[in-house]
């Protein structure tokens, strides 16, 4: 075992994985981050815990996954290179584990422009390759990232993401072995409504064997509303809605998208229970931690395994 | 070149409010070539401040002068015996040409006229495109002539982020995303193994003052300096 | 053809309004004349492809700079013609004209 986190032993079990979500709050309500963490309990094998997701300033990663462990849920503590550079990290890396975090998921960061400080600047000392390395480092050597030696190496199971859907479509698979060969011990996938082309990425993964170096698990984010499918399908980079799923969630009629789009992630979860190679799923349902629970049970993932 | 960008007026303004006799000092080669700093910049700006401070009542007397090069001892003392007789000197070069210009007159009061932008190309009369960050250690030969530090709105190495989007960066659908043109180019060129490894950390050398002694150029003066 | 047009323009010729600069303008201005404008042939029609649209991207400039400073844009104007028509070379200094006339004298005059 690389961590000993929950995440990791009901991964290496053969278990199907079930990840969800939490935003922090935008300011000091502990409260909120309990309240939301209430509805995961239980229900996921760990929860992400977003570090100034879109660049919007919200209570610290590390803080709010404190409050996670103390609220008893396994935190998977996300660190983005836009705001920190490589000593900043290193000691968030050192910190996070002494207080019990054992999940990271590294990544890049959305630019800065799209956040509430948009002229803030930004740092990417390092890009997300090379703090999966970085971490890999720590953990295994015992080193800091100048070689330097550590007392107490951190125990994480490194996270890294991987977008299937952006072009050009080749070289996703060849990125995501580039973080696995960084070090990456699971992937969590970008939120995924084309299915066929998840089908095409999964296979050329199985096919190139990387599935046997690294647990993917598959991102799944149920669409809450029309609007919310047309949003997501033309104005966040990366994304990739079919038009016959937005009809399907139109479809639906007046005040029944919600449930139609959870019955969409569903039917999702359910064929990546059945996929190859895919080793679980990674719920992001977007402030709907509430409806996390019924989500989960009707996609059969209940009761979460204990390892 | 070097590109710069002419200040706000009101700016400059406000810098030679106090004094009534300036020298605009304009520079004959990056700036001149990106229209913002040469002879006719300086005439330009020597126009307004001269009807602006006569609007104010405040009538300010205005010396312009362009030389080849502000970044050049060689040129600047061209300017020696002219500057005596000035309250204050304004230039139009970049901002390394305006700190030799300052260092060399410690005495005398000197601002800019321009802001400093970046090394770019000129893609048409007028239109300049960043396209270095000189950040002391090339990965041109990597990256297929295109330059992930400058282009890639996150400086990646080991990119395409997540944010790529059609070709296109995630900040905007007009910037183009470095990492895909790479991806493009050495993909034409046979030689995307040069992107399947990772490249490391970078040590970064442009966060301190940089100094460059060409070999074959040492001196006891110079290497003392160093 | 006689054609009326304000006496008090006075007509500087270039061989093309591609040839007028900035400077041209911004210089007329300072020594104290109340307004300029460049007169160029038909957008579309320059003989030289484009001089006469930099002529208007020129004066679009100094309209900014001018207000920039403290005065009226639109003491600088283009107007664009065929060379056939003397009528609205007249049509066009009347307007100047009265344009001027209604922004006044130019303020640099009282300094």
């Amino acid at each position: 075992m690389k961590s000993e986190s929950n995440l990791e032993k009901v991964l290496s079990a053969g278990h199907f994985a079930f990840t969800g979500e939490l935003g922090p709050p935008r300011g000091t309500n502990a409260e909120e981050v309990r309240k939301k963490a209430a509805f995961l309990k239980g229900n996921v094998d760990a929860v992400n815990i977003t570090d100034n997701q879109t660049a919007v300033v919200r209570m610290s990663s590390w803080a709010a996954s404190l409050i996670l462990i103390q609220e008893g849920l396994e935190p998977n503590f996300q660190m983005v290179c836009r705001d920190r550079n490589r000593l900043a990290m290193q000691s968030d890396i050192l910190g996070a584990s002494a207080h019990g975090i054992k999940n990271m998921l590294c990544l890049s960061g959305d630019h800065q422009s799209f956040g509430d400080h948009p002229m803030a600047k930004s740092v990417f000392d390092i890009d997300s390759i090379q703090l999966i390395g970085m971490v890999k480092q720590m953990r295994d050597e015992g080193t800091f990232l100048s070689g330097n030696k550590l007392d107490e190496p951190p125990k994480m199971f490194i996270g890294a993401a991987a977008n299937p859907f952006a072009e050009p479509y080749e070289w996703r698979a060849l990125r995501l072995a580039k973080k696995i060969a960084a070090g990456a011990d699971f992937v969590q996938t970008q939120c995924i409504y084309n299915m066929d082309r998840f089908r095409e990425f999964m296979k050329r993964a199985v096919d190139m064997g990387l599935t046997e170096k690294c647990y993917i698990l598959a991102g799944v984010t149920p669409l809450k509303s029309v609007g919310m499918a047309k949003y997501m399908a033309g104005s966040v980079p990366g994304m990739d809605v079919p038009d016959e799923l937005i009809e399907r969630v139109k479809g639906a009629g007046k005040g029944k998208a919600a449930e139609e789009g959870i019955k969409i992630a569903v039917e999702q979860i359910q064929e990546f229970k059945e996929m190859e190679g895919v080793a679980g799923v990674h719920l992001m349902a977007i402030e709907w931690e509430h409806r996390v629970p019924e989500i989960a049970k009707m996609a059969g993932v209940l009761p979460r395994p204990v390892v | 070149m070097i590109v710069a960008k002419r200040k706000p007026f009101d700016e400059i303004k406000d810098f030679l409010k106090d004094y009534k006799k300036v020298l605009t000092a304009g520079c004959g080669t990056c700036v001149a070539v990106c229209l913002a700093g040469g002879e006719k910049e300086v005439s330009v700006l020597n126009a307004e401040l001269d009807m602006a401070r006569r609007l104010d009542n405040k009538p300010i007397e205005l010396g312009a002068i362009t030389i080849e090069r502000q970044c050049d001892r060689e040129y600047l003392e061209a300017l020696d015996s002219m500057v005596e007789g000035y309250d204050a000197v304004l230039s139009l070069a970049c901002g390394a040409g305006i700190q030799f210009l300052a260092e060399r007159y410690p005495e005398k009061p000197v601002f800019p006229g321009v802001d400093t932008t970046f090394i770019g190309v000129n893609q048409d009369v007028g239109w300049y495109e960043e396209r270095c960050r000189s950040c002391s250690s090339c990965v041109l030969g990597m990256t297929a002539g295109i330059c992930p530090v400058t282009m890639c709105a996150k400086g990646l190495y080991n990119g395409p982020c997540g944010g790529t989007n059609k070709g296109s960066c995630e900040i905007s659908k007009d910037q183009p995303c470095a990492w895909y043109m790479i991806y493009e180019r050495l993909s034409k060129q046979n030689r995307l193994d040069n992107i399947l490894k990772i490249t490391p950390v970078q040590d970064w050398q442009n966060q301190k003052p940089r100094t460059v002694i060409q070999p074959g150029y040492k001196t006891s003066e110079n290497s003392a300096e160093k | 053809m006689r054609l009326d047009y304000p006496s008090n323009i006075k007509i500087i010729r270039v061989p093309c309004t591609g040839k007028v600069d900035v400077m041209h303008l911004l210089r007329a201005i300072q020594k104290g004349a109340d307004g300029v404008y460049a007169v160029g042939c038909l957008e579309g029609a320059c003989h030289y492809n484009e001089g006469n649209l930099r002529a208007r991207e020129r004066v679009n400039h100094v309209r900014r700079l001018l207000e920039e400073i403290g005065i009226e844009g639109d003491r600088v104007r283009m107007y664009n013609l065929s060379s056939g028509e003397g009528p609205t070379f007249a049509a066009y200094a009347r307007e100047m004209a009265e344009n001027i006339k209604m922004l006044g004298p130019n303020p640099l005059k009282k300094h």
